[in-house]
């Protein structure tokens, strides 16, 4: 069984993103970009399948700028088999919509037959949680999202999900897309000896052109802020002061 | 917090794949290693687990060939490897994990096959502690001056002697050990290099008490008629001398690489607390003297980091002369010592009353200066040997 695993190159989750002079969107040069975190789990999840011998071939794919084959090389050394590029973008703050890269992975589904793809929840830079959906309504398979337990039986996956209030299991029928949670796994750190073997593992490169895909954008965006500042705290001198205060703002 | 050098971008000097490895690293230290600290340093040693799990991340065999499970990385794949390791900031537990890149390279270099596999090999993969042995009570640096007998007595060495200051020495399984084979040979002929079990019978181990680094368990060792097999003398009988000073340029960089990589550690400590503490009406980076002393740091650090990766990268291209590489390595190591002291002097200082308490990394790197202005070739015996080597 094959197993396809898209992923995206972000803004690393330690940088303090800051919103670009014009309101357009968050200031991306020269700033450090990362695996998205959701998508490393989903990664980690792939390869403990092939592990168990559950699965043969773990298939990573990134669609974005040239850059994001150093997010596939990362994928490579954590233990995927083998990458595929799909360049769509040249400037790397043009972020690629959930409908268009859903198409070019339906495109690339079709061509690989994978039985499962797992892809992270939603990337930490939109969080717009939609081009797992999205493939599964293109492919016409079962989606399980928010998986934080994922067991394979047979033609059958058994998912836990995490949503609101509670954990609810399911079973999804093969071929499907189950997109990671937070607590899938932790993943694991590339060791030097799966670098080195990853240098030399295949990453084809391919457009979105040759998917026959229009990644031209559909949304608009109005505009984009910073969060508020946090006002500054204020000392007390005593507990009574503090209960005092407490009670002026009638949270006790 | 922005870190001084970008090490997400490929340079003259890392690749795509070392910098991919610092990624990992600086997860896996700041997960496994870093929150750890504090209790190995109370418990005088590193748990195995730890060697285990360094050896799962590849971190033991960087410069080993694949053949005895190592990767064959380049010295800079190493210097990324002590520059990461270095950020938990507890130099013990850099020495004693990385106690076997002193005391293997001789066995993968001159042991027999034999050897390798059963003592190597098991290091590498962290089923076992090496640790290097040739300092004597009677002497560190002047090797030749070495004591410690090792008689052919049928197909066993019996050895005689006493080693000091032995890192790892007290948890090492596999201890590799400078002997005088040649009883009548007084200078650095007659040395050779004897792979010693830690449960040979006749050797005993003390552990000694130490200024810092005390996760690393440092040991004085004993050896009293203790009978080693004959096949365990690493390459040819004599020629251990020039086997330990191959050893040394390269035990000295990564001194310097560990030394400005501690710097770093305070002054990215001294430069949070700054940013946070207040005092006079704003925080302490918004007062002169503060900004001055920050930036006393960084320049230090970044010199100390430049000449050394510039000299590594000489020596791979093969670009000096040996007495050109010598003298500055030596001089490197002096650079990036003084940029340490320098470091957690002013860090200290910032960090004011805090800073002479015990759980910042500046107090302990405070107290961890000393070992690398004396491990590894003090700073009298640099100055000494780069003045040789560039004919003064």
């Amino acid at each position: 069984m094959k197993v396809l695993v898209p992923v995206k190159r972000v803004i690393d989750y330690n940088v303090k993103a800051k919103v670009k002079a014009d309101g357009s969107g968050v200031d991306l040069a020269n700033v450090k970009m990362s695996m998205n975190p959701f998508d490393e789990i989903a990664v980690e999840e792939a390869i403990r399948l092939k592990e168990a011998g559950t699965a043969e071939e773990v298939i990573v794919v990134s669609v974005g700028v040239k850059q994001a084959q150093e997010t596939l090389r990362t994928a490579l050394a954590m233990g995927a088999d083998r990458a595929i590029l799909v360049v769509a973008a040249d400037d790397v703050h043009n972020d690629i919509e959930p409908l268009a890269v859903a198409k070019i992975l339906k495109a690339i589904v079709d061509e690989e037959q994978p039985k499962l793809v797992i892809a992270g929840k939603q990337a930490i830079d939109n969080d717009m949680n939609a081009a797992g959906q999205m493939l599964a309504a293109l492919l016409g398979w079962g989606q399980a999202t928010f998986a934080s337990e994922l067991t394979l039986d047979g033609d059958a996956a058994t998912v836990t999900r995490e949503v609101d209030g509670g954990l609810q299991t399911i079973t999804v029928g093969l071929p499907a897309i189950v997109t990671a949670d937070l607590r899938l796994n932790e993943p694991r750190y590339a060791s030097l000896p799966n670098i080195m073997k990853a240098k030399k593992k295949p990453l084809d490169e391919k457009t979105a052109a040759d998917y026959g895909v229009d990644v031209s954008p559909r949304l608009e965006v109005v505009k984009t802020t910073e969060p508020p500042v946090r006002s500054a705290g204020i000392m007390v001198e005593s507990v009574d002061e503090l209960v005092s205060k407490l009670k002026e703002k009638g949270v006790v | 917090m922005p870190d001084m050098y970008d090490n997400s971008r490929p340079d003259r000097y890392f690749t795509e794949a070392h910098q991919a490895f610092r990624q990992s690293l600086r997860a896996f230290v700041a997960r496994d290693i870093t929150p750890n600290v504090e209790a190995w340093e109370a418990a005088g040693h590193l748990p195995r687990d730890l060697y285990r799990k360094a050896a799962r991340m590849g971190i033991q065999g960087v410069l080993f060939p694949e053949e005895v499970g190592g990767s064959a990385g380049d010295f800079f794949m190493q210097v990324v490897v002590t520059e990461e390791m270095a950020r938990c900031g507890a130099g013990g537990v850099c020495a004693s994990l990385g106690s076997h890149s002193i005391g293997i390279p001789p066995v993968v270099a001159h042991g027999s096959d034999a050897l390798c596999a059963a003592f190597a090999v098991p290091v590498i993969a962290g089923e076992k502690i090496a640790a290097l042995a040739v300092t004597e009570p009677g002497g560190g640096s002047d090797v030749a001056a070495l004591r410690t007998t090792a008689v052919r007595d049928g197909d066993h060495f019996v050895v005689n002697g006493e080693k000091t200051f032995i890192t790892s020495g007290m948890q090492a399984d596999v201890i590799t050990v400078a002997v005088r084979t040649d009883p009548v040979s007084r200078g650095a002929g007659g040395i050779s290099f004897l792979l010693v079990e830690g449960d040979t019978p006749g050797l005993e181990r003390r552990a000694l008490k130490k200024m810092g680094w005390w996760a690393s368990d440092t040991a004085h060792l004993t050896f009293t008629d203790c009978r080693v097999p004959a096949d365990h003398l690493i390459g040819v009988e004599g020629q251990g001398f020039r086997a330990a000073m191959m050893n040394f340029n390269s035990e000295r960089l990564i001194i310097a690489v560990q030394a400005y990589s501690m710097a770093q550690v305070c002054y990215e400590e001294a430069l949070a607390w700054a940013r946070q503490r207040r005092a006079f009406g704003g925080t302490l980076t918004e007062q002169q003297v503060i900004r001055h002393k920050l930036v006393d740091m960084a320049a230090r650090i970044d010199a100390a980091r430049t000449l050394t990766h510039d000299i590594i990268w000489r020596r791979m291209e093969g670009l000096d002369p040996l007495n050109v590489h010598v003298a500055r390595t030596s001089m490197a190591k002096i650079q990036a010592t003084e940029a340490m002291k320098f470091c957690a002097d002013q860090a200290v200082q910032i960090l004011g009353g805090m800073g002479f308490m015990q759980g910042t990394a500046s107090e302990r790197i405070y107290r961890e200066v000393k070992v690398l202005t004396i491990g590894g070739g003090t700073d009298e015996v640099m100055r000494n040997l780069a003045a040789s080597q560039l004919g003064i």
